[in-house]
């Protein structure tokens, strides 16, 4: 078989419990295949070969004896913010350039648990902080579908290494878009579950109120088998919610009868791309026929104060959280100075990149003396308005749909100097990590050769509707089969 | 809302980020223009909303205060910039 990279979870699980390929045969075609598109798209930080091979052979092991899980010997690649013993986490910062993590995240513990193969870890913007993978300190990431264009972010090296099949599956992070976002970009799948669905521990920090993780995949059975394993609670992460974990896969139903959607008109108006509205209203009209009531006049009157919230929690937030790159105890280091204040100014100046800085900054002066109740408590007051509107939305449908960004993946540089041009660019999806939301996002079409995504959104802890009608879609339509011009 | 050069060095100290003369010139004109994008807000009467910190309804989680075992001290010390021994080196606090 010469495109074992092409498969997808459930297919790389039949072949290799059918024993007719071995996880080291696949581990090396994905290996085979990063090397011969990583050039042209830089996906990737770190490739850690001899660990992924080494995984492989005990998976096989395992597979060998019959202890086959859905992920058992799967090759994934995960986003560089998740911490990785003993292989660098680097968060695409210079700051963290060096830093060997001494443990795994949560999410790392339990895909080594289903003897998961982990490749390496896949380039961000620095921190979380961006919505094109350009503000990583490394290098810039290329969109498959146009390599004059961005992949989205943050986690747009995620996004990027599932389209192009450098790994079977991916996770990536989500604050205000990050995983939906750059998966719209790209034409794959991308899941943020519910705030506190999956442990954050081990998950570097960038907005604790907001960061969740999520599967990246090639369709939405393998999302369900990736939440399938990430989910649950975790006593090490005191925002893990302890709510039992259902068998995501048992939702993946192809049709959609009796299900209410309400299409939210506040995601439609204002600067969206044409083709994109054009794309999801025929998307939507598709779900009505696999048996959706349709509601196009619902409506989140709150949607337009989303983005101005947003922008002053997640720095607030960030701010203290980066706080603790001192210099003092792991990380990059300025050491040419006598003083310990400047130690640590000249540690944060050299180590930061410009959209790290512009958030602490900004989230500095939205904490500080005189400025709080105006901004940060604002702004959480404004959060209530929004989940209670979402909360009343809810209990007239079962979910949601809107695109997942305004428009079509945008050129390298368009936008790079342009603060807030790059953040509208997460307007459909900010919303919903306010609100805590469950969100999908699933190919949707084309415009001009470039990718267009819907966004789905569930009510707190229902994955299984968003799962549900992402699958019915997906079996309905061929876009996520659909592969890159690489 | 419009930033001074002093305004931005006064955030700029509270968070301990040093920055060129160069970028608090950016920052000058960018967080103006982005704390301008904020006025949206005073549009709403929030005067008897609870603010709402994060989105799950769990509070005060805490777990038994039992003695467990920490990292290995050579990984933890093998992250460190400048070290004595098992010791972190830093520059005095107090001079």
């Amino acid at each position: 078989m010469n495109d074992l990279h092409q498969l997808t979870i459930s297919q790389a699980h039949q072949l290799l419990k059918e024993k007719r390929i071995s996880s080291v045969e696949l581990t090396k075609a994905i290996l085979a295949r990063l090397t011969k598109v990583e050039d042209k798209v830089h996906a990737c930080v770190t490739i850690s070969e001899d660990a992924a091979l080494e995984q492989a052979k005990n998976a096989d092991k395992a597979i060998g004896s019959g202890k086959i899980k859905p992920l058992t010997g799967i090759p994934a690649l995960i986003k560089d913010v998740m911490c990785t013993k003993g292989i660098k986490t680097t968060c695409s910062s210079k700051i963290l350039g060096n830093f060997i993590p001494p443990y795994d995240a949560t999410v790392i513990e339990k895909l080594k648990a289903s003897k998961a193969v982990i490749l390496g870890k896949t380039n961000m913007d620095e921190f979380a902080m961006g919505s094109s993978t350009e503000n990583s300190a490394f290098f810039t990431t290329r969109n498959p579908w146009d390599l004059d264009r961005v992949p989205g972010g943050s986690s747009g090296g995620s996004a990027v290494a599932v389209a192009t099949d450098e790994a079977i599956y991916a996770l990536g992070s989500d604050t205000g878009g990050s995983i939906r976002q750059p998966a719209g970009f790209c034409s794959v799948v991308g899941l943020k579950p519910t705030y506190g669905r999956v442990s954050r521990f081990g998950l570097v920090a960038f907005a604790s109120s907001l960061d969740q993780i999520g599967p990246i995949t090639k369709n939405a059975a393998d999302c369900a088998l990736v939440l399938n394993v990430i989910a649950g609670h975790d006593p090490r992460d005191s925002t893990s919610a302890p709510y039992p974990v259902p068998d995501y896969t048992k939702a993946l139903i192809p049709d959609l009868k009796n299900l209410r959607i309400g299409i939210p008109k506040e995601y439609f108006v204002e600067g969206i791309q044409k083709e994109v509205r054009e794309s999801i209203e025929a998307a939507i009209k598709k779900l009505e026929e696999l048996g959706a009531k349709i509601d196009w006049d619902a409506s989140l009157p709150h949607t337009k104060y989303a983005l101005a919230a947003y922008y002053i929690l997640a720095p607030s937030e960030a701010s203290a959280n980066l706080a603790r790159y001192d210099g003092v105890k792991y990380g990059f280091s300025y050491q040419d100075t006598s003083n310990m204040w400047e130690a640590m100014e000249k540690t944060k100046q050299f180590g930061f990149g410009a959209e790290v800085k512009r958030r602490i900054m900004l989230g500095t002066y939205a904490l500080s003396a005189g400025y709080y109740d105006a901004y940060y408590l604002k702004a959480q007051k404004v959060r209530t308005l929004i989940r209670r509107e979402f909360d009343q939305a809810f209990e007239k449908y079962d979910a949601l749909v809107t695109p997942t960004s305004p428009t079509v993946p945008f050129k390298l540089g368009e936008k790079v100097d342009d603060p807030i041009q790059m953040y509208l660019s997460d307007v459909c999806t900010l919303p919903i990590n306010i609100a805590g939301l469950p969100a999908i996002a699933v190919p949707a079409g084309f415009a001009d050769g470039l990718p267009i995504g819907m966004q789905i959104i569930g009510k707190p802890f229902d994955e299984e509707t968003i799962l549900h009608i992402a699958f019915a879609y997906e079996q309905a339509t061929d876009w996520h089969r659909r592969k890159p011009p690489i | 809302m419009k930033l001074s050069r002093e305004e931005v060095k006064h955030i700029a100290l509270l968070a301990r980020l040093g920055l060129s003369e160069a970028e608090i010139e950016k920052f000058r004109i960018q967080l103006s223009d982005i704390l301008e994008q904020f006025e949206i807000l005073k549009q709403l009467d929030t005067t008897d909303l609870p603010p709402t910190a994060q989105s799950i309804a769990l509070q005060n989680v805490l777990r038994p205060d039992e003695a467990r075992a920490s990292y290995p001290v050579k990984d933890i010390m093998d992250n460190a910039p400048q070290r004595d021994g098992n010791c972190f080196k830093t520059r005095a606090v107090l001079e």
